[in-house]
């Protein structure tokens, strides 16, 4: 026997498979089939941990999602914090216990998968209750593609916590049938164990599948876009606010129903059932009728329903009406309710033992998705409840998510709503017939939210988030503080915030405001509805976005050879970038000195394949050209190459690179590696919508080309031995110019560019070719020492040059002319983009930021990237004036010394004074210098 | 997520696309003729409206073409209407 | 071009293409060294009429279209941009084809056989594969043969061609620095038609 409280036979679990846990250090067993909460109520359990605030014994109060007490961290098979024990589907080796108020995050990775998957149907049923899977059955039978997805493991909502009959026969066999339909369907997805958590736009809706721990992934991420959607979502009880309503075995009145009908659970042996509506009559009569003693039912209606009198008295059941239960006995279970009779009611009972209090408040619509999905909401004082108002285009809510709470309208209106649904994405569809179920008349509830005459030294042992341990007291704390909005009050006294998001104490948290300010709970409304609608794991919403795949890892045709180097990388955008190649027992500093020193003295190479390349073309190029870029470039000839500044239109550089002249009408841009995207957007963006009558046709060609820098004196000497067709003569093939030729076997485009300085060629082959050539280059310069050398390295030259990186030594901020670069901005042009912005009273200051050369002491150290810059030796009283900071900063084998460029206030007119670094806690003399160190006359460049 | 109207390539997931901002914002046709203040408001200065926007996008990982689309900024709603005017800024 | 033959992007990783196909189930490889043109011209010049006589097969007008030759697929690709493939080695010939039937008038002819890879997916598992990273709705209703699309799939911009809707068959088109995150994206997703 699985527990001395599981009954010999009833209920949706297998008792031939019997399965072990442990909870809080005990051995328990439950079946399959159970949820941990199932299970522990079979072996008599009631308390699961404490409150999060006051460390009171908290049990089980729900058997759903809706849970806001029983938390459970589980420890086996894998630590997960601050699960309910409502929704933990039980498993052999399950090891979990219980927490108070909050759990605690695994140290060790997660070794389970997590996926996503895209999908798409036109009809989403949200909910397999009743109405969900009427719904889904008309839906289907139209031939639409439809998905049904359901929280639960199995099909079936709140009909498998009941005994009810459809069609005469157990309601479990028309759900069976109805499921097997579905599945049998080729084009629906059936999704038990599947949370759908959010509502998007666009009928667009995030849910999460449970797939268990034996699945390959354990949690799939389902995105539905859906055409149309049912929401039929189904109603949380709602329980009762009280003195003492929250000690363990206070239920709510259908979850001990489901316990005993779905479970086979008795979760107790003496029941007093608190009430202010008819539906909790099910639960004392079905509890009886399985053996639990009920000690009365206690109404707050002075009059009970005609049908379930008569059953109470059937079963000498006493009903007490016009009553409430007005505290609670016991430590760490309840023991005994007090009974009152309410301000003009008969007298009562003062104590009725008990170890099972049952409440039932009303019922809640469960109108989370239709919130999210933008419907509105109203209050019902009819039922005492928030209900669906408008519905949005595409958005159907029924059942009980509607207010409607007889399983005959339920299946009427799931039936019509999943055939209206169906008709409305263009399918002919019919009104699938829904089997026949019992109804009897039903008298109205009369919700209560606050007990009259209630001493107000009860209000702090009255709870209305059991979650958040907040209790009438909080309440009547805000609103004396004057607060009146719901949202204020929600988070003043962070009811509604806990994990379970308010599920049974939203709307309570309003009534009792209402009844605090003394309006009406139309008036006082509720707080949003926010995604997600129950927790997700973080790992779900991954997926497979992590370690590795986490993002897009770009690399180049020669990355298996950088590879091979074991060297370390850059980032540089999602592009992995060689950063050094450190020879044995090299650090970075001594690998960049002698890869620096290389390229000066010898020859060295470096993979530029990350540039970004744009192919021009049209008649129209050159004009195109000529409005983007600062300079001009429709003067540049045929064969010859021009480097190129590009501006915002306020002025400021965004990004620059060569431009190639390939043809009369045709250029071959380039970009910095991390802006080839975004200036090719930025480039059709002018074409298309600005000059959309200039002829011009881009394209992007970036990994069209694997491009090898070989910069030094020797470069000459090393591509003169893998090319015989190029003529390589300063003469014949000048700086800025380019050629086509065969280089290592490969047809190559062949340019005449440096960006150290040196004498230095850029051979692009096709990407396919690159790692041979790459290879071939590398041996033809073994008997020059060739230097294979990093971002590291280029980045020293181009400093010590003087040559600005943009997005380094540039922040958005920064105009040609801050730069020093006054001579790439053309003065013969009508017009350019960024051309009116220089004319700016800003932007045309003396005094802006200039970028300038800096150098520390000799033989001092680097000093750090990012570094303010003051003028003073000591720093004065804050705010400190500041003069600008350092943008690039290295040490340089050729200076033998640190250097830096920065860019500093006015500093073109400063050169030659002494500034200071603000370095930790000291003030570091930094010398103004041009920012050019390095063969100030250019003559290093023909070799 | 929205599901944004590319008039080529048909609704698409608003992951493949990038925003343009308010349309209608016209480069001036000879920027040297426009006063500082002007030219300023040109630059810097847009609608931030609530409700109906007239606002671009660009279909970055589809066809990469440029268009114009009407949405309501407190609905996300779109208003499908005058695609051949769709490409202009 | 003819010393060398030339590494294609997957090359080191058709081994993992190769283990994450499964008989009968789903097949992963790579198609290497295609030749790829891409192609602007209004569509409604005489040019493109010209250039249509040329490849044999009028330019696809239509968003997503694909239209086939023996020797050619030419993918819609915008609504001036088309982009063709044809067999390894055919580029410069193709390009010239291009070219001539182009004249005098606007328009560009570029090549991009390097630019790209591509990807081809087969097998009964293909759209459940493809769905795991892809938004664009698959269903052989939505996405039938001979129809292609631009879109994401996983964290990277690809081209997507469905080849036969019946037998499923795909041709991903990836750029080649994105290639082996894509393959050992598409390599994790079937790791589960494995077990």
């Amino acid at each position: 026997m699985t527990g001395e409280y599981r009954l010999a036979d009833g209920g949706r679990i297998d008792r031939d498979r019997p399965v072990r846990f442990r909870f809080d250090g005990h051995d328990y067993e439950g079946c399959a089939g159970d949820t941990l909460a199932s299970a522990l109520l079979a072996n008599g359990v009631h308390q699961v941990g404490t409150s999060i605030r006051y460390g009171r014994p908290r049990g089980i109060a729900a058997a759903g999602p809706e849970e806001p007490n029983a938390l459970v961290q589980i420890e086996e098979p894998f630590p997960e914090p601050m699960l309910t024990a409502t929704t933990v589907e039980l498993r052999d080796g399950l090891v979990a216990s219980g927490l108070p108020g909050q759990g605690r995050l695994a140290t060790e990775p997660d070794p389970a998968r997590y996926d996503a998957i895209n999908a798409h149907c036109d009809v989403l049923v949200v909910g397999a209750g009743p109405a969900g899977l009427a719904a889904a059955r008309s839906a289907a039978r139209s031939g639409a593609r439809v998905i049904v997805a359901d929280a639960d493991t199995e099909f079936g909502g709140s009909l498998l916590g009941t005994r009810d009959e459809l069609d005469q026969a157990p309601a479990w066999r028309w759900i069976d049938r109805v499921t097997s339909e579905l599945q049998a369907s080729p084009d629906v997805t059936v999704l038990p164990r599947t949370t759908v958590f959010g509502c998007y736009d666009d009928n667009y809706l995030v849910a999460v599948e449970h797939r268990g721990e034996d699945a390959f992934t354990r949690q799939r991420a389902w995105h539905i876009r859906a055409r149309e959607i049912v929401l039929a979502t189904g109603s949380h009880e709602r329980p009762l606010v009280f003195p003492g309503n929250d000690r363990p075995g206070t239920m709510l009145a259908s979850s001990a129903r489901t316990y005993l009908h779905r479970y086979g659970v008795l979760p107790g042996r003496r029941a007093v059932v608190f009430t202010t509506n008819d539906s909790a009559y099910a639960a004392a009569v079905d509890l009886h009728d399985a053996g639990v003693e009920i000690a009365a039912v206690v109404d707050v209606r002075p009059v009970a329903t005609t049908v379930w009198t008569a059953r109470c008295v059937e079963r000498g059941i006493r009903i007490l009406t016009n009553c409430a239960v007005t505290g609670t006995s016991g430590a760490d279970r309840v023991s005994g309710a007090q009974v009152s009779s309410l301000p003009s009611g008969d007298a009562a009972p003062a104590e009725l033992d008990c170890d099972l209090l049952l409440v039932s408040g009303g019922w809640n619509p469960a109108v989370h998705l239709h919130s999210q999905a933008r419907g509105t909401v109203r209050y019902s004082e009819e039922l005492g409840a928030l209900v669906p108002d408008r519905t949005p285009r595409g958005v159907r809510t029924v059942g009980a998510a509607a207010g409607t709470f007889t399983t005959a309208e339920c299946l009427r209106a799931g039936s019509e709503a999943g055939s209206d649904a169906a008709r409305e994405a263009g399918f002919h569809a019919d009104v699938a017939e829904v089997p026949g179920s019992p109804s009897g008349p039903v008298t109205p509830p009369q919700p209560i939210w606050l007990l009259p005459g209630l001493s107000a030294d009860s209000d702090d042992e009255q709870f209305v988030d059991l979650a958040r341990d907040a209790t009438v007291a909080d309440v009547r704390k805000a609103v004396g503080a004057g607060m009146s909005s719901v949202e204020h009050i929600k988070r003043f006294t962070t009811i509604g915030t806990a994990h379970d998001q308010g599920k049974t104490s939203g709307l309570l948290s309003s009534g009792v405001i209402a009844e605090l300010l003394g309006v009406e709970v139309a008036e006082v409304g509720a707080t949003t509805f926010r995604p997600p609608y129950a927790p997700v794991a973080f790992a779900a919403l991954a997926g497979r976005d992590r370690g590795d795949l986490y993002d897009p890892i770009r690399v180049t045709a020669m990355h298996d050879w950088h590879l091979e180097q074991d060297c370390p990388f850059e980032n540089v955008g999602q592009w992995k970038r060689p950063w050094y190649y450190p020879q044995p027992g090299e650090d970075m500093e001594s690998a960049v000195l002698r890869e620096c020193h290389a390229v000066r003295t010898g020859v060295g190479m470096q993979d530029v394949s990350t540039l970004g390349k744009i192919d021009v073309q049209g008649p129209d190029a050159a004009e195109f050209l000529d409005l983007v870029y600062t300079n001009k470039m429709s003067t540049l000839r045929v064969g010859r190459i021009r480097y190129g500044v590009m501006c915002h239109a306020d002025g400021m550089v965004f990004d620059d690179g060569t431009v190639m002249r390939t043809g009369e009408h045709r250029y071959l841009v380039s970009t910095t590696s991390g802006g080839a995207a975004g200036v090719l957007e930025w480039l059709e963006d002018w074409l298309q919508t600005e000059w959309p009558h200039l002829r011009v046709h881009l394209t992007s060609v970036t990994e069209q080309w694997a491009t090898i820098a070989l910069a030094g004196p020797r470069s000459r000497e090393v591509l003169a031995r893998v090319t015989s067709d190029i003529d390589l003569t300063n003469d014949a093939f000048p700086f800025m110019s380019w050629t086509d030729g065969t280089v290592a076997g490969s047809g190559a485009r062949v340019c005449r560019i440096s960006f150290s300085g040196e004498l230095a060629f850029e051979i692009n082959v096709p990407w396919w070719h690159g790692r041979q050539v790459w290879e071939a280059l590398h041996r033809a310069g073994s008997e020059f020492g060739i230097t294979p050398y990093g971002t590291e390295t280029m980045h020293v030259l181009r400093a010590e040059k003087g040559f600005p990186i943009v997005g380094q030594d540039t922040d958005g901020t920064v105009t040609p002319h801050d730069l020093g670069m006054g001579w790439a901005v053309s003065k013969k042009k009508d017009d350019f983009l960024g051309m009116r912005s220089f004319s700016r009273e800003d932007t045309a200051r003396s005094d802006r930021k200039h970028l300038v050369g800096l150098l520390p002491p000799a033989g001092s150290a680097v000093v750090p990237e990012g570094t303010q810059l003051v003028d003073s030796t000591e720093l004065p009283a804050p705010p400190v004036p500041m003069l600008g900071h350092i943008t690039s900063s290295y040490r340089s084998a050729a200076l033998d010394r640190p250097f830096a460029l920065a860019l500093v206030k006015s500093g073109r007119d400063r050169i030659g004074q002494t500034i200071y670094g603000h370095v930790g806690d000291e003030l570091v003399p930094v010398e103004i210098t041009e920012p050019v160190f390095y063969d100030k006359e250019g003559n290093r460049r023909d070799g | 997520m929205m599901l944004i109207p590319c008039p080529w390539c048909g609704p698409r997931n608003e992951t493949e696309f990038h925003y343009g901002g308010q349309a209608d914002v016209s480069y001036p046709a000879d920027p040297q003729a426009v006063s500082d203040v002007d030219w300023a408001r040109f630059l810097f200065f847009r609608a931030n409206t609530k409700g109906i926007f007239t606002e671009r996008w660009n279909h970055q990982a589809g066809c990469r073409r440029w268009f114009t689309v009407r949405r309501d900024t407190t609905t996300n709603e779109i208003f499908h209407d005058d695609s051949h005017e769709a490409v202009t800024r | 071009m003819a010393e060398l033959h030339g590494e294609s992007p997957l090359v080191t990783r058709a081994e993992t293409l190769a283990g994450s196909s499964v008989p009968g189930v789903l097949h992963l490889s790579e198609v290497a060294f295609t030749a790829q043109v891409t192609l602007r011209v209004d569509p409604k010049s005489p040019a493109a009429e010209r250039i249509g006589t040329a490849v044999g097969t009028m330019l696809p007008n239509q968003p997503g279209q694909v239209a086939r030759t023996e020797r050619l697929q030419i993918l819609w690709m915008g609504p001036d941009e088309w982009l063709l493939i044809g067999p390894e080695g055919g580029a410069e010939q193709l390009q010239a084809t291009l070219t001539e039937a182009l004249g005098e008038e606007h328009g560009s002819v570029v090549d991009v056989s390097g630019h790209r890879t591509i990807v081809e997916v087969t097998g009964p598992k293909s759209r459940e594969l493809l769905a795991k990273g892809c938004a664009l709705d698959l269903h052989r209703r939505s996405f039938a043969s001979d129809q292609c699309a631009q879109t994401l799939l996983a964290r990277t911009g690809v081209v997507l061609l469905c080849r036969d809707v019946e037998q499923p068959s795909f041709w991903i088109f990836v750029r080649s620095s994105f290639a082996r995150y894509l393959a050992d994206w598409l390599a994790d997703a079937a790791a589960e038609y494995r077990v």
